[in-house]
């Protein structure tokens, strides 16, 4: 095992901060090549005209996943050396909630908005602020809140591990249910471009 | 003569944009492995994946720090993100700052960069800004309270098979799904 690179000393902090500026760079690129610095283009998902984000974001976890997998299996990679959020399932879905409310309100997420910003779009930038004033309130409201932010801890869960299958077949089953749903969405989009547009 | 100027600008946009049109966006399959890519490169090199709400949080508890320093040291969540030194020399501090590059140098070579509000025909700017500032707001709420947002959470915990972070991409999808035809003017 030689990787995570930074976990095995290879390079110190001061690095890893140009490190995540160019990973940074790389990230913004795709994600404005992809369309997403675009609100329209976001929020077509949610009148399934536009399957673009579905079709981005799952392509991406699975060729994540994949590179992930395959390193590891080869004993490239330390997969537990890798960072984990652990899992706090109820605020978690809430969480997740809130974030698709603010989503079909507002037209991004944050990561987006910021590439929105970056390409001159003053939605996209109000969006941020926004996101600015949002993480205040819940500074401020935390110390109220903070049990249920707490509650119904899971620890490191891995899907593998919770359901009691083998990592390999889960990420089959995902590349599989990815490519599924890459047809179905192809084929919703067609159904909805013409119910909404007539084309 | 005001006429006069207003013509010659709208010829100049004209031809600007019949010069310089916007480039279609790439393939999403295409885009997804670049982003996939990245991500795992973000895994292989340092250990960790992408994000985005949390370089917010930095900069907003670094900004409470220096206007009351005692509020900010008493809050577990500012605590949290003021650990030691600097809290904005932060890795998601610099990694955002490069979305931000990114964004622009990919918007530059496809002729996107541009002043303009992205809307739906039905909804006026005002209100497309000040809903845009609300939906943000909801936003930074639900993904501290999540603990990510879609990079983190979503893209980084999905593809390491986090189940925390599926079931909180699910409920996203939900939220979402759940009211859109109630703010289809927004959009549509």
């Amino acid at each position: 095992m030689i990787a995570p690179f930074y976990k095995f000393g290879m390079f110190g902090e001061e690095f890893s901060l140009i490190i995540a500026f160019l990973i940074g760079i790389a990230f913004g690129f795709f994600l404005e090549r992809a369309g997403f610095g675009s609100a329209r283009k976001l929020a077509a998902q949610f009148y399934l005209y536009d399957m673009t984000v579905f079709k981005v974001m799952f392509t991406a976890i699975v060729t994540a996943m994949l590179g992930v997998y395959f390193l590891g299996v080869f004993g490239f990679l330390d997969i537990n050396l890798i960072y984990f959020t652990p899992t706090y399932v109820v605020p978690q879905i809430v969480g997740g909630f809130l974030l698709g409310f603010g989503f079909i309100i507002g037209g991004y997420c944050p990561g987006t908005s910021v590439v929105s910003t970056s390409i001159g779009r003053l939605d996209g930038l109000f969006f941020l602020i926004g996101v600015f004033i949002g993480t205040f309130i819940y500074g401020e409201i935390y110390p109220w809140i903070a049990d249920f932010a707490k509650s119904t801890p899971m620890g490191k869960a891995t899907i593998y591990e919770v359901l009691h299958i083998p990592y390999g077949v889960v990420v089959f089953a995902v590349v599989l249910i990815a490519v599924c749903g890459f047809a179905g969405a192809t084929y919703i989009e067609r159904k909805f471009q013409s119910k909404l547009f007539g084309r | 003569m005001e006429e006069k100027g207003q013509e010659n600008l709208e010829t100049t946009k004209a031809f600007h944009k019949e010069s310089f049109p916007e480039k279609p966006y790439w393939n999403p399959y295409l885009a997804g492995i670049g982003l996939g890519i990245v991500l795992l490169l973000a895994f292989v090199i340092m250990g960790r994946g992408l994000g985005a709400s949390g370089a917010v949080s930095s900069v907003v508890a670094t900004g409470v720090l220096k206007i009351a320093p005692e509020h900010a040291q008493n809050n577990e969540f500012y605590r949290n993100y003021l650990s030691a030194g600097n809290p904005l020399k932060d890795w998601l501090v610099f990694e955002v700052l490069g979305v931000l590059v990114g964004g622009f140098i990919s918007g530059i070579f496809a002729n996107r960069v541009k002043f303009k509000i992205e809307k739906g025909p039905k909804i006026t700017n005002t209100k497309r800004l000040i809903f845009a500032t609300i939906g943000g707001a909801l936003m930074g709420i639900g993904a501290k309270l999540a603990g990510g947002c879609t990079s983190g959470q979503a893209l980084t915990g999905g593809s390491l098979l986090n189940l925390g972070s599926w079931l909180f991409m699910l409920s996203v999808f939900a939220g979402g799904y759940l009211i859109a035809y109630l703010f289809r003017r927004f959009w549509l």
